[in-house]
């Protein structure tokens, strides 16, 4: 008999609005990640960012659960179980390394999750040295340049051995040459991810479908159809349907 | 972007641990501060010099800090002479001069440049981030150290913050004048920026809080003391002492 395997991560019937806001976000949504590539796209402001919130547990929505491996997450208790699995790329790198060094930012993860100082530094090192990232260790994180800011701060989330990645907008403000990079080392990561992105070539390179959200709902987008944005308007980012 | 000049060099100081500079830097200051005699501040001046250049810094960056220092000593030669009172010589043939006052500023000038030396061979050579949490070993309050490493991180994000304003200010013809225009304006800059940087705040929070953390710090640098290290630290302060015991003895005396 066939085991049936729940989906790593859910949203069902969820309603958010943000304090102060009449209309909700979103209202009675529902979505699931498995373990796939996939990438999520939308117009500016169509709650994207919100969605991986809440998911992760830093949003409260009004109504609906959020089920993990299968099970509602009910507490704050839950979520920190949830976010040892999943783990977010915020979109400013800036926010997300504190740290002085970029050794120390890579480690706080591990030394979180309970590693010694010895393990939690060979485990910051061996993830910078998977990501090329090696004779970063000891600089210091506001020196960074912006591309480089982001490739340690997916460090710094690799380095918690997540099962699920939530990138969001990863190439905004990205040159070309760390902008490849990242297109070679998540394709090379034996992980499932999620990449909000308004960069359809991104996509294309990194994901295998992708889904649309608009007006609060998720539907999926044919590959034909991303592959066809992508020649037709590289920067498009309204999804529609496109009628045969 | 906070320049550290010196900490990308290589020395035996930078190696050092830095709980050892800091407590061998303030020593060093208390006593050369409160001391009275020139014979403790010469005292102070070479082991200061011996200091720079066991840390092997560069000559020409030490002169230029020297120099920022001795603007404000240049001061106190133009007044102190000629304020301080008590017994008085001849000037250059035409003026008098208070003898004391010259001694005086001599010796702030011997204290200021000694202190300035000890701080950049010993304090600049280790990068903040090391200052910090050496402070929070040698019993600073958590807290404190760790006001001191955010605001290191986050100081230039949010001069960077503040200067895109003001940017986007001036592009939209903005000049500052001496006006309330102006003032309001600065002070809707400064607002934004306090706004910009409570929310980052906020989602920095959110960062830690998404990679488990659960409000405590675990350090990643439990340093060891070597023997070396002990043996040199141990001269400096020996001779730290020594100062300290030839004021107390004058003072007596
Ligand atoms: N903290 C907040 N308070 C109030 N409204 C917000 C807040 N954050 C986002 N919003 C609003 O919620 C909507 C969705 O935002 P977001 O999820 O960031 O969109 P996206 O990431 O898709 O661009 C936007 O209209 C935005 O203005
Ligand atoms: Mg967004």
């Amino acid at each position: 008999m066939m085991e049936y395997e729940a989906p790593l991560v859910e949203v069902q019937n969820v309603t958010f609005s943000y304090q102060g806001r009449k209309h909700p976000i979103f209202e009675e949504m529902n979505f699931s990640l498995e373990r796939e590539k996939i990438g999520l796209i939308g117009p500016n402001g169509s709650g994207k960012t919100t969605l991986f919130h809440i998911i992760m547990g830093l949003l409260v929505p009004r109504k609906g659960a959020v089920l993990f491996k299968g099970n509602t997450v009910h507490d704050e208790k839950g979520f920190q179980e949830l976010r040892k699995s999943i783990g977010l790329l915020f979109q400013d790198a800036d926010d997300q390394l504190f740290s002085p060094t970029v050794l120390e930012d890579v480690a706080f993860g591990p030394l979180n999750l309970g590693f010694s100082p010895e393990e939690a530094r060979e485990i910051s090192r061996q993830t910078l040295s998977n990501l090329g990232l090696s004779n970063f260790e000891p600089r210091i994180t506001h020196n960074l340049s912006g591309g480089e800011k982001k490739l340690v701060s997916l460090a710094t989330i690799l380095a918690m051995k997540p099962e699920l990645l939530l990138l969001d907008e990863p190439t905004n403000n990205l040159d070309q040459e760390t902008r490849f990079r990242l297109i070679d080392i998540l394709n090379n990561l034996d992980l499932s991810y999620a990449i909000i992105s308004h960069d359809w070539d991104f996509l294309e390179k990194t994901t295998r479908e992708v889904y649309a959200i608009e007006k609060g709902a998720v539907t999926q987008c044919e590959r034909a159809c991303l592959h066809e944005h992508h020649h037709a308007h590289l920067y498009g980012d309204h999804p529609h349907h496109h009628e045969d | 972007m906070i320049p550290e000049y010196f900490s990308y060099t290589d020395s035996f100081l930078h190696r050092a641990d830095p709980r050892l500079k800091i407590v061998a830097a303030v020593s060093i200051t208390v006593v050369i501060a409160m001391s009275r005699s020139y014979i403790t501040g010469l005292c102070g001046l070479v082991l200061s010099f011996f200091l720079v250049g066991f840390a092997r810094l560069d000559i020409g960056v030490v002169a230029r800090r020297l120099l920022a220092v001795n603007i404000f000593t240049a001061f106190l030669w133009l007044t102190l002479p000629l304020t301080y009172g008590g017994e008085t010589m001849e000037f250059l043939g035409f003026m008098t001069i208070s003898r004391e006052g010259v001694a005086v500023a001599a010796l702030i000038t011997l204290k200021a440049n000694c202190i300035v030396l000890a701080f950049l061979a010993l304090m600049s050579t280790s990068p903040v981030s090391s200052l910090g949490h050496a402070l929070g070993q040698l019993g600073l309050p958590e807290k404190l150290c760790l006001l001191l490493l955010f605001s290191y991180r986050y100081i230039a994000v949010i001069s960077q913050e503040f200067q895109r304003l003001s940017r986007a200010a001036r592009i939209r013809g903005f000049t500052p004048k001496t006006n309330v225009h102006t003032y309001r304006t600065y002070a809707y800059l400064f607002a934004m920026t306090l706004v910009n940087s409570w929310n980052r705040s906020h989602r920095v929070q959110q960062a830690m809080m998404l990679r488990c953390f659960n409000g405590r710090f675990y350090t990643l640098h439990p340093e060891r003391l070597t023997a070396v290290e002990c043996v040199v630290f141990g001269v400096i302060m020996t001779g730290v002492f020594i100062m300290a015991f030839w004021e107390f003895w004058k003072l007596q005396g």
